[in-house]
């Protein structure tokens, strides 16, 4: 009887830290494309991705009955997340292990649990 | 055995077995409190296996409590006891249950000072009162952080299971240094009174537990004959008036000596498995000072020097130094010290205090006394080292 649950592993840019050079873009890219398939081949990869710069975002507002956006990321804070999984496992130790994996390839990964009630 | 004792005993090895059954801790708690309270109102004289008729009460009490309710706890706690209907019945707690238990409380997801509250509000039974004195930090700070790890345990899923051999390495130290700082703030508190009895046995009864679970770990081993070897010191460790004595000066004869013969037996049993650890060499340093009539430094500062090549940290530096200068004299001991940095521990400066004075530099240890009773956060503690500066030699009249 075991009950598969999902949980988000982010990965975090923090503005104004040294880009990374090309090279080092290549092995995260290389890294993390082996990391997706280890996670597809283990039945652990629901979803996952990589987001552009948080100036391309907008934010919608529906306030009474009106709708408002507005240009750029919704808190004005240094830290953005810059990508993303989404995975599901038995318990928190397997997602931990997954996000060992990650975050030696992408820098700290942050892990959370969804909640039960709104998982499908 | 009282109802208090049994309590003691019995109550963190029914809650982990209840956890495991209805797969939610809080139940669990409540399923053991309930048959406690029934206990209570019911036993004459106890049962002749207390911990067996608690189990079985619980369980009958939160299979009852469940069906009257239908939450989405509930539901889930009656569909994990369907599932374990086919096994055969708990007569009693299950020895791998507390094991889970300790791992699952002392889960490296969880903050440090979660993992201690919840260790002893779980495993040890403390109520949070107990442990909010233990600990002189607010009650609400202490029933925040149980429920606040609690949360997080089923929500995040932590696993309520012994870790894999492979794991052990990760997760065995958390553990151990749970039960380690326990011991430490009962031994030499942060403040109030000097040595909390409750919180050295409480350490020491769940180190003897982790070590009759997992006897072939050496470091569990190693921290138990730590605990028992430092714990048979504790009657000679405060003087008549509850004055601070330290090791040199204490009186021998009021040592444990059953305590110090199974720490000894534990050391030597580690010492014939050979995979020394920090534990394990603090065990042996703590066995050389009770061997015998007086401690043999040279030993003690070979063994430091070992513990130090494995844990390289200012506080082993630190203890090492005393061995130092007892060994080589103060003054090569003062120069050891010079590139230790403890930020904020009152013991480097009192350190440096002792071996300053003992090189008859007053005026400068008497400068590091008031530094160290700026930083010692125990009255005892203070009014030891207030002592030792008062009986330098008074203070030579300034020249100019």
């Amino acid at each position: 009887m075991t009950v598969m649950k999902q949980y988000l592993l982010s990965v975090h840019f923090v503005e104004g830290a040294p880009a990374p050079s090309d090279e080092e873009m290549q092995t995260m890219f290389a890294e993390t494309g082996r990391i997706n398939d280890e996670m597809q081949a283990a039945g652990a990869w629901v979803f996952g991705g990589g987001l552009v710069s948080p100036d391309s975002a907008t934010v919608v507002r529906v306030e009474n009955g009106a709708t408002t956006m507005s240009d750029g990321p919704f808190a004005e804070t240094k830290e953005h997340i810059a990508g993303f999984w989404v995975i599901k496992c038995e318990d928190l130790d397997q997602a931990l292990a997954w996000a060992e994996k990650c975050a030696a390839a992408c820098g700290p990964v942050e892990v959370r649990p969804f909640d039960d009630l709104s998982q499908a | 055995m009282d109802l208090a004792s049994i309590y003691r005993a019995e109550y963190g090895r029914c809650v982990a077995t209840l956890a495991r059954v209805l797969g939610d801790i809080n139940l669990a708690e409540e399923a053991v409190q309930d048959a406690f309270t029934t206990a209570l109102q019911k036993w004459q004289t106890p049962p002749p296996n207390p911990g067996a008729w608690i189990v079985t009460t619980a369980r009958n009490r939160a299979v009852d409590r469940l069906r009257r309710e239908s939450t989405r706890e509930a539901r889930h706690a009656q569909a994990l006891l369907l599932h374990h209907q086919d096994e055969p019945r708990e007569v009693g707690p299950v020895k791998d249950d507390q094991l889970r238990l300790i791992f699952t409380c002392c889960h490296p997801a969880l903050g440090p000072e979660a993992r201690t509250a919840l260790t002893l509000r779980l495993l040890g039974g403390l109520d949070v009162p107990e442990i909010a004195r233990a600990y002189l930090i607010q009650e609400s700070t202490v029933a925040q952080r149980i429920v606040r790890a609690k949360k997080k345990i089923r929500d995040a899923n932590i696993p309520y299971r012994v870790p894999a051999e492979h794991e052990l390495p990760d997760r065995l130290p958390p553990v151990l240094t749970v039960l380690y700082l326990m011991f430490n703030e009962g031994y030499a508190s942060t403040a109030g009174p000097l040595i909390r009895t409750e919180l050295c046995a409480e350490a020491v009864r769940l180190a003897r537990e982790l070590a009759a679970l997992m006897p072939d770990e050496p470091e569990v081993l190693g921290l138990l004959a730590l605990l028992l070897l430092t714990e048979a010191r504790r009657p000679a460790r405060l003087g008549p008036s509850g004055e601070l004595v330290l090791l040199a000066d204490q009186d021998r004869s009021l040592w444990n000596r059953a305590l110090i013969a199974e720490g000894h037996d534990l050391v030597r049993r580690c010492l014939r498995r050979n995979r020394p650890g920090p534990y394990q060499i603090q065990a042996a340093i703590g066995a050389v000072h009770t061997d015998g009539a007086a401690t043999d430094w040279p030993q003690v500062l070979a063994l430091y020097d070992q513990l130090l090549v494995i844990a390289p940290t200012p506080v082993v530096a630190l203890n090492r130094a005393v061995a130092v200068a007892e060994v080589y004299g103060p003054a090569v001991a003062l120069a050891e010290l010079e590139g230790v940095d403890l930020p904020g521990y009152h013991r480097l400066p009192a350190t440096r205090a002792e071996l300053l004075a003992r090189l008859g530099r007053d005026d400068e240890a008497r400068a590091a006394y008031d530094q160290a009773v700026a930083l010692a956060t125990n009255e005892t503690e203070r009014a030891y080292l207030q002592t030792r500066r008062t009986a330098l030699s008074p203070r030579e009249r300034s020249t100019s």
